[in-house]
């Protein structure tokens, strides 16, 4: 299947990832329209968004068939953000707390 | 005293050549670390650093919406549809996402027909794909008139925190301004397959690496759909 110069997978594997993002894109759109709400609104929009992110990294754009040094290189860097997640969730925090004190 | 030459290791490679040449020759030392065609793993790093931009856009995002004070507008209402005397929430953001979902569908399937050499259908596959793209910009440029016409601006809007509108035309607007773009780079591509541009290569491995922008294109509406209009 996987060749030097490129890859070629049967066609029904895309149709059925397609079938199954349809049905997880369906399926997020439910939690807004059957009003989730807290925890469980937010888990599931997360998982619903990571299944999807990961079917159309590792099918669609072929990367569950790349060497694992290219791999590496792509998914490993990404992770910086959340880094920097962190940090803004701490400073916006503060930036919340203040505005509490000095702007009400 | 005559200097006695000293016998060059042959483990040290020497590059014959000076300047920019050598600089680039010492660099690459004739070594891959990627064993995929060059143009391909060019991609993949500008798809890394797209990511960057995107991923700092919607930190700064979570920054002002976590911020402020101010009640964050529901985005479950400012994107309903009034159909049938009825609200439905979110209904032209979710056939937005069914839209680009399928044009990664038939991307997919226009990379599989150009590995089967199949030019004239991988070429239709990617016009398909474009037209799914001109759908969703059109559609997002009526969303856009619409929030206008209700009053949204980067500065306000007639719901809570200021901060919604200028979060919402900077994500959305810079994520379409890639569509288009995309829309251009694939139609550019499969006229050039359909003219034969591509004919003295080995195959047609161009489609795919205009397939892992299109795919990104995609991936990145996901998180915007989960992050921005979802949460």
């Amino acid at each position: 299947m996987t060749t030097a110069t490129g890859q070629q997978h049967p066609i029904s594997l895309y149709l059925k990832i397609w079938a199954l993002l349809f049905v997880l894109s369906t399926l997020s759109y439910g939690v807004d329209y059957f009003h989730f709400h807290g925890l469980l609104r937010w888990g599931l929009i997360l998982v619903f968004m990571l299944m999807k992110a990961g079917l159309i990294v590792a099918v669609f754009m072929h990367l569950a068939w790349e060497r694992l040094a290219l791999i590496c290189a792509i998914l490993l860097p990404p992770l910086c953000l959340l880094v920097l997640v962190g940090l803004m969730t701490a400073e916006a925090d503060y930036t919340h707390l203040t505005r509490l004190l000095f702007f009400r | 005293m005559s200097a006695v030459p000293v016998p060059v290791p042959h483990d040290i490679a020497v590059s014959p050549t000076i300047g920019w040449r050598g600089l680039v020759t010492d660099w690459s030392s004739d070594r891959e670390a990627f064993h995929v065609a060059w143009g391909k793993a060019m991609m993949w790093i500008f798809l890394l650093s797209d990511t960057f931009i995107f991923g700092s856009f919607l930190t700064g995002y979570m920054t002002v919406r976590s911020s402020t004070t101010v009640a964050w507008p529901n985005p479950s209402q400012v994107f309903a549809l009034h159909i049938g005397g009825a609200d439905v929430p979110l209904l032209l953001i979710a056939i937005m996402t069914f839209v680009l979902i399928s044009s990664s569908g038939t991307m997919a399937m226009a990379v599989n027909c150009a590995y089967g050499r199949d030019r004239v259908r991988a070429a239709v596959l990617m016009f398909v794909t474009a037209a799914f793209g001109v759908t969703f910009v059109s559609m997002q440029a009526f969303e856009w008139t619409k929030l206008i016409l209700e009053g949204v601006r980067p500065w306000g809007n007639p719901w809570g925190a200021a901060q919604f509108g200028s979060t919402f035309f900077m994500i959305t607007g810079f994520h379409g301004l890639h569509v288009t773009a995309g829309v251009i780079y694939l139609s550019v591509v499969a006229v050039r397959l359909l003219r034969g541009r591509y004919e003295h290569r080995a195959n047609y491995q161009i489609v795919e690496i205009a397939g892992l922008y299109w795919h990104f294109v995609d991936l990145v509406w996901v998180f915007i759909f989960a992050l921005f209009y979802l949460w």
